[in-house]
């Protein structure tokens, strides 16, 4: 299948305040792609990411899902393609219990009980946080809230998986432990970050905007290599691919 | 600080005491809350003067302590906490109304005492009583039982973000006076101005919040509705339960319970 499709098109967008967010940006992501878009603070991923779900309209260009463009009308088959994680687990899990919080979205698409039984056991399986299932959301830890946020996505069934900065403020056992959870999703994944190394683990491909435009866009390994690029963009190289501090060896550790 | 958050918005605790196993918190969430309703209703219907007759109400808070095994002391504290508030309420009382209702020897009690009593009784009865639902029910199923029960359900929502969302703020407060805290010394920095600041400042952090929260709902299909899945049973322990206590309280209402044995002992005694 390669209708789950992201094709941005010129894509501009001005806050009300006048401040120009993006300023034409195009691309395209394919079925089963892994893209990490990347960019110092203020480069336009939140407002680019806000695009994608309908929550901002565009003041100029288009964006298609899954080859149905974004329109008001088709909003909800839109929101139910792209399954959004946000930066703060928080704003995420807003009912009572895990259960319950996981289960809003499949009940909200209508699905009979069942079916959405069926759907959070799987869900909270996925991700490793059945024993959470009765606890209410502001007892957990911040992984735990970030993988129940996951679980409570993939409830609906999403074809693309977005997410807001995954790994912030989590201890490196939870983040290591994430990323091999999303190693494990076949979905087309689209990732803002400024956790490098983590998208030198997750992501094929890489798109780096700056100032609102995209600045590049390619192979990851291509674009981290770029020392000038990454320079200009505020960005660094990860880690893993910088020299060791002890001994300047280069070679990136297996 | 960080203590007064903690020790006010406790609600943490008080679900944990929920999630217990004890005969109380099996019941139906909609029994208990209907139940506590009546108390509340038959505890303020009663005169501005009546005290004694209010005393047998006080079954109902221990039975309940009991059998739900919630611990006394800090059920007390919290009372406690609040109490200022109706003390405040009936402490002008006594100064308005002075005309005497009881004379023992020497000592002549007026009726603004006699109320100002009645209120802090009433006060101990009700809140007491909201404070044992919610330590035996849990917060989250007393807003469902409401919604159950008739309670619109955009209030009974509005409660549950309230208590989902209570922790996040005052932890945000927290942050943001420590971080005052830590700026100002003496009396500088401590004016009302810069409190002014960060009331405001956390309001609006609420406002961004409460949008990304919406953002967060629409995008799993929210259309203004929402589901509750919590198991319901109305059996035979809840009518028992309800069915007592009402018979309890009709009784109450109707005589007054120690002035009724007072009578018989002093028949007895004649």
């Amino acid at each position: 299948m390669s209708h789950h499709i992201v094709e941005i098109k010129e894509l501009q967008h001005t806050y009300q305040d006048g401040t120009f967010a993006l300023r034409g940006v195009s691309f395209t992501i394919h079925h089963g792609e892994s893209v990490a878009i990347v960019g110092a603070n203020g480069a336009g991923k939140s407002t680019l990411l806000m695009h994608l779900n309908g929550f901002l309209a565009p003041t100029a260009g288009t964006v298609r899902i899954g080859n149905i463009p974004l329109t008001k009308k088709t909003l909800p088959e839109v929101r139910r393609t792209v399954g959004m994680v946000f930066q703060d687990p928080d704003d995420q899990l807003f009912m009572p219990t895990v259960y319950e919080d996981v289960a809003f979205g499949p009940y909200n698409l209508g699905l009979p009980k069942d079916e959405v039984d069926a759907r959070v056991e799987q869900s909270l399986q996925i991700v490793g946080v059945e024993h959470l299932k009765n606890k209410p959301p502001y007892r957990l830890s911040n992984g735990e809230k970030r993988r129940v946020a996951i679980a409570s996505i993939l409830s609906m069934a999403p074809d693309i998986l977005v997410m807001d900065e995954p790994t912030t403020g989590l201890d490196p056992f939870a983040r290591r432990r994430l990323i091999r959870l999303m190693h494990e999703f076949h979905h087309t994944k689209i990732i803002t970050s400024h956790d490098l190394d983590m998208v030198l683990d997750l992501c094929e491909r890489t798109i780096v905007l700056h100032e609102g435009r995209v600045k590049a866009d390619g192979p990851t390994l291509e674009i981290f290599a770029d020392a000038a690029l990454l320079a200009e963009c505020r960005l660094e190289k990860p880690l893993s691919m910088q020299g060791c501090p002890i001994c300047g060896s280069k070679k990136r550790p297996e | 600080m960080a203590k007064s958050s903690t020790t006010f918005l406790d609600f943490n605790y008080l679900d944990t005491l929920a999630s217990r196993n004890t005969c109380i918190s099996h019941l139906d969430a909609r029994a208990k809350v209907f139940v506590t309703i009546i108390f509340v209703i038959t505890t303020v219907s009663f005169g501005k003067y009546e005290v004694s007759s209010l005393l047998p109400l006080f079954l109902f808070p221990a039975v309940m302590i009991s059998l739900g095994e919630l611990p006394c002391l800090y059920l007390a504290k919290k009372l406690l906490l609040l109490l200022p508030f109706a003390f405040f309420v009936g402490i002008f009382n006594p100064l308005f109304d002075t005309e005497a209702l009881l004379q023992a020897g020497p000592l002549v009690i007026s009726g603004g005492w006699i109320s100002f009593f009645s209120i802090m009784v009433r006060f101990t009865l009700t809140v007491g009583a909201a404070l044992i639902l919610i330590a035996t029910t849990g917060f989250g199923d007393v807003c469902m039982a409401l919604e159950k029960l008739g309670l619109p359900q955009v209030f009974a929502v509005q409660l549950l973000f309230l208590h989902r969302y209570i922790f996040v703020l005052a932890e945000e407060g927290t942050r943001m006076l420590r971080a005052r805290e830590l700026r100002s010394f003496g009396n500088r920095g401590k004016e009302l101005k810069v409190f002014g600041n960060i009331v405001g400042h956390l309001l609006l952090r609420t406002w961004e919040r409460a949008q990304r929260i919406h953002t967060a709902m629409l995008c799993r299909g929210f259309r203004g509705e929402f589901h509750f899945m919590r198991p319901l049973k109305a059996g035979k322990p809840e009518a028992v339960f309800i069915f007592g206590w009402m018979a309890f309280l009709i009784l109450c209402r109707i005589i007054n319970v120690p002035a009724f044995i007072g009578g018989i002992f002093k028949e007895v005694l004649r």
